[in-house]
């Protein structure tokens, strides 16, 4: 069922019929989510879900627990909320427990349309068809998904805070497979129009086209032009790290670090839930309204983000970032534009005498949380460039980088624009071209 | 659970699916943790819903929900014909199936202590001493502990007149020290990383682990790690600790078997295999030594791994994958085992949960054991590095190029472990690598493993896996290989 903001406020009047708690907040989630999904030139697999959840966190004493279900008939109303104050009368008392937010003010944000909530099955099909006859032909072969959702989200609790946010969100992505080489792009929006698929399948064939036969170039460091898909998952990997409770834990590459110059002069980061090509709810986990936070600037790690009880046990103020309670995390920024240039991807080839075009990076994990090592692969679109262009396509390289050095090292940056990536949500970023790129090893392909 | 398959599968068929199946599953979680003295996380959670699986005009459509009224399975049972419709117009053949006869059973998995009739306060004492002795140790900056709690109930049927129930029980506990001193963060995790050990069985797991007990090892490991010295970068002789094995055979053995991997279903995400099919019963994928199987049998012990009939209803079965070093079989479904001229599935097909469809997943993939103790091994090695625990962990997406990072070592000289080192890893390419496996442990040594959160598939899906390993040698590896260069 589409979940309404009236039925959502009708379910938690139910929840405090039920709930004795000192303090209740109910959470009342639904998604109706379809894909469509291709390999080979076929749909192989097809689905769609829906799904409604209700969360209910209760305190009493300043113990806390939450329990969730989806069942929505009174005895399970009944029984959650229960089950809920028995999990929490049974911990110790936490004396710094803050009492829940009262009523905010939220900043409309609009993300949502009919156009992608009801977007059939037929018009996937039908998209996925076109993109299947351009792979076939440059006879290439596609695989990918096409994706469209709704979702809702309300949020309320016993001092009076009332929430509710709905967006849509349509993906497209999309491989092309030649015998040797492949290519790779996707685009996620609110409004499915915006996917382009044709452009996006064109995008990924002529990377295809241009990698067969790749070659195999020795590792080592060479300058790399990044495509804003691969500048996206690597930048994932600090998103915990701006959380104030992982700083003042000691589990932060900021540790000791606030304050200071860390990266370059020309990077400059905030976290912006209005920017227009941003997702996501203008609240956060218990409520409190998101505001901008300027994350770096010029360099510099200026702010951290904070969940009300962080802010609390750290001295300052929230900034509206905080996870549902109870949680081991804190916080964290969702919604990340970085400052960008004009440079053209074309013009950062040109301007290169040797290096590497990477469209994406593949199954990148830390290696060291400190120096932010990070490793990974190239994938699907990995070009040698010499004498400003680039000459054709290279074998596949594991790198190992440290994120905080490369970040130290950009010489061009791109307009930034919404991206989407594997590893991590969408941010706003640019392409960049780094000086120095640690590569380890190689593979076969 | 019956009423409502029944009415999904009435309607699939008379909507014209030409096969359907019907997931119905409740999943009931708990989780708990702690962090430096306190509870973090108290939550239990339910989640009960029906998945409906059907072939129409030839092609595959799935729907589900979790509003379970009849006009809403019905509704979703008509949608999932209709998706199907819409992938028809999009095939190149028809789905094939292998056969399978009816099967109509019930099976629990055996769980001796029901996690969830322990009093949550009981579960947060014990992890609160546990981190007690923790923070004992000076140096020790932040301490965890968790216990995961599952209960999945699932029935299936299918219109070949299969009706199957399944219980399972998992379980899942651990605890994790952090060190943070100078410009470097350490951990030192019992008994795995990823959260601890998890299997499917009961609370009795928990008492095995004896977490209060290993916590002042792992606490003084994490301190002590900023004092190592850190790993070499060169070629040497590596044993690996059972856990970090078992996360090497997922990564370069088991999801390289993946027969819809192999034949390009995952190729836009987790990616593709080297392991082609003209490579079955020819590729020497390994030292002769190594011998690996997929077994989800119960017998071969209750691994995350372990049911008695796939998400499709074909039985559990062990299937050999590398027989002394050579390459004999995959992990394969209904729809693919034909690509390999088998009659039959080799029961590998799992989903999450009922909003995901079944994919071909590892069952309870293990290296069968060697003979010898650990410290015969290490008494045997003359030049090498001991490494024990997962920290990171990154392969290629066709499964060849891999390296792993452990959040601790042991140097080994003249046959002795001598001077602890900090961030080892090492690197290589997969047969390569599982070809200078010279000697593996014995059975007295071998657990095993889960790995509770493997993921694939669009929309990805998580899936509990399991390995069995005992330690084991590989033969001149690349070691320091991610820290070279920074």
């Amino acid at each position: 069922m589409a979940l309404s903001r009236q039925r959502a406020e009708e379910i938690f009047d139910q929840v405090l019929k039920y709930s004795t708690a000192e303090e209740t907040e109910v959470m009342v989630s639904s998604s109706s989510f379809a894909l469509t999904r291709f390999a080979n030139n076929t749909i192989h697999q097809n689905v769609s879900e829906e799904a409604t959840t209700l969360s209910v966190r209760v305190v009493v004493d300043g113990r806390m627990a939450r329990a969730s279900t989806n069942k929505f008939d009174e005895e399970s109303i009944r029984q959650i909320c229960e089950g809920a104050l028995v999990l929490a009368r049974l911990q110790p008392s936490d004396p710094d427990l803050l009492p829940m937010p009262g009523p905010q003010t939220y900043r409309a944000v609009n993300r949502f349309f009919h156009e992608t909530a009801e977007l059939s099955p037929a018009t996937r099909a039908a998209t996925v068809a076109s993109v299947v006859k351009r792979a076939e032909k440059s006879r290439l072969t596609a695989a990918g998904v096409f994706s469209s959702g709704a979702s809702a989200f309300g949020l309320f609790n016993s001092r009076g805070l009332s929430a509710f946010h709905e967006e849509t969100l349509a993906e497209f992505s999309i491989t092309m497979l030649g015998r040797e080489g492949s290519g790779w792009a996707k685009k996620t929006s609110p409004y499915w129009p915006e996917l382009e698929p044709p452009e996006l399948a064109e995008r990924a064939a002529q990377k295809a086209l241009s990698s067969k036969k790749p070659q195999e170039i020795p590792p080592g460091k060479h300058a790399v032009i990044l495509e804003p898909a691969a500048v996206l998952d690597l930048l994932g990997f600090l998103v915990l790290d701006f959380s104030g409770l992982a700083v003042h834990e000691g589990r932060s590459c900021f540790t000791g670090r606030v304050g200071e110059k860390v990266f370059g002069e020309n990077i400059t980061l905030r976290d912006d839930v209005f920017h227009p090509s941003q997702n996501g709810a203008p609240f956060d986990g218990e409520g409190v309204p998101r505001q901008r936070v300027a994350l770096l600037e010029r360099g510099v790690v200026k702010n951290l983000v904070y969940a009300r009880q962080t802010a609390h046990t750290m001295g300052t103020q929230p900034t509206g970032h905080g996870f549902p309670l109870p949680n081991e995390y804190g916080e964290a920024p969702m919604n990340l534009v970085m400052e960008g240039e004009r440079t053209s991807l074309e013009d950062m080839v040109r301007s290169t005498p040797k290096g590497l075009l990477i469209t994406r990076f593949w199954y990148i994990r830390e290696v060291d949380p400190y120096q932010k090592i990070l490793t990974g692969m190239t994938r699907d679109g990995t070009f040698w460039i010499e004498d400003g262009q680039a000459q054709y396509g290279i074998k596949n390289l594991r790198f190992n980088q440290s994120v905080v050095e490369m970040l130290r090292q950009v010489e061009m940056m791109g307009q930034p624009q919404r991206t989407a990536g594997e590893e991590s949500f969408e941010m706003v970023v640019p392409a960049m071209k780094i000086r120095e790129f640690n590569f380890s090893s190689t593979t076969t392909y | 659970m019956k009423e409502i398959a029944a009415w999904a599968l009435d309607t699939a068929k008379a909507q014209g699916a030409t096969y359907a199946d019907v997931r119905v599953v409740d999943l009931r979680q708990r989780y708990l943790s702690t962090k430096n003295g306190r509870p973090a996380q108290v939550r239990e959670s339910q989640s009960m819903g029906v998945g409906v699986r059907v072939v129409a005009q030839g092609a595959w459509g799935f729907a589900a929900t979790d509003e379970l009224t009849r006009a809403s399975i019905d509704r979703t049972a008509a949608h999932a014909v209709e998706i199907a419709h819409a992938s028809a117009t999009v095939k190149k053949r028809d789905v094939k199936l292998a056969k399978e006869p009816k099967i109509v059973d019930d099976w629990e998995a055996p769980c001796r202590i029901d996690p969830f009739s322990i009093p949550v306060s009981t579960c947060l004492e014990l992890m609160l001493e546990a981190d007690r002795e923790l923070r004992r140790v000076k140096g020790v900056t932040l301490a965890e502990a968790a216990m995961d709690f599952r209960r999945i109930e699932q029935l299936f049927v299918s219109t070949a007149g299969s009706e199957i129930s399944q219980v399972k029980t998992q379980t899942g506990a651990g605890l994790v020290a952090t060190s943070f001193a100078g410009s470097e963060i350490q951990r030192r995790s019992y008994p795995n990383s990823f959260g601890g050990q998890y299997q499917t069985r009961g609370y009795e797991l928990v008492g095995e682990l004896d977490l209060v007990g290993n916590a002042p090892r792992i606490a003084e490991e994490a301190v002590a790690l900023h004092q190592a010295d850190q790993c070499p970068t060169g070629v040497k002789d590596i044993i690996l600790e059972g856990s970090q094995l078992a996360l090497q055979v997922h990564e370069s053995v088991g999801h390289p078997i993946e027969l819809d991997r192999v034949l390009g279903s995952e190729a836009n995400y987790a990616g593709m295999s080297f392991l082609t099919v003209d490579k079955l019963d020819n590729l020497k994928y390994a030292s002769e030594i190594v011998n690996v199987v997929a077994d989800a049998t119960p017998e071969h012990g209750p691994g995350l791994g372990t049911f008695a009939y796939d998400d499709e209803g074909v039985p559990a079965q062990s299937t050999p994958i590398i027989k002394d070093g050579l390459f004999v079989g995959y992990l394969t479904s209904r729809e693919t085992a034909a690509a390999i001229r088998q009659a039959r599935s080799s029961g590998a097909m799992r989903a999450e949960s009922w909003n995901r469809i079944p994919l071909i997943r590892m069952t309870n993939v293990s290296l069968l054991p060697g003979t010898g103790t650990l410290a015969d091994l290490i008494a045997d090695t003359d030049d090498g590095i001991y490494m024990e625990t997962n920290r990171s962990w990154s392969i290629d997406d066709r499964r060849c190029n891999f390296q792993f990072g452990t959040e601790i070592g042991w140097e080994i000289r003249g046959g002795k472990k001598t001077r602890m080192l900090k961030n080892p890893s090492y690197g290589g390419m997969t047969t390569d690598f599982w070809n200078s496996c010279d000697a593996i442990c014995g059975p007295e040594h071998w657990t095993l493993w889960g790995v509770p959160t493997c993921g694939k598939g669009q929309p990805m899906q998580a899936m509990g896996t399991g390995h069995g390993a005992s330690p084991a040698r590989f033969r001149q590896v690349q070691v320091g290989v991610a820290y070279s260069g920074n």
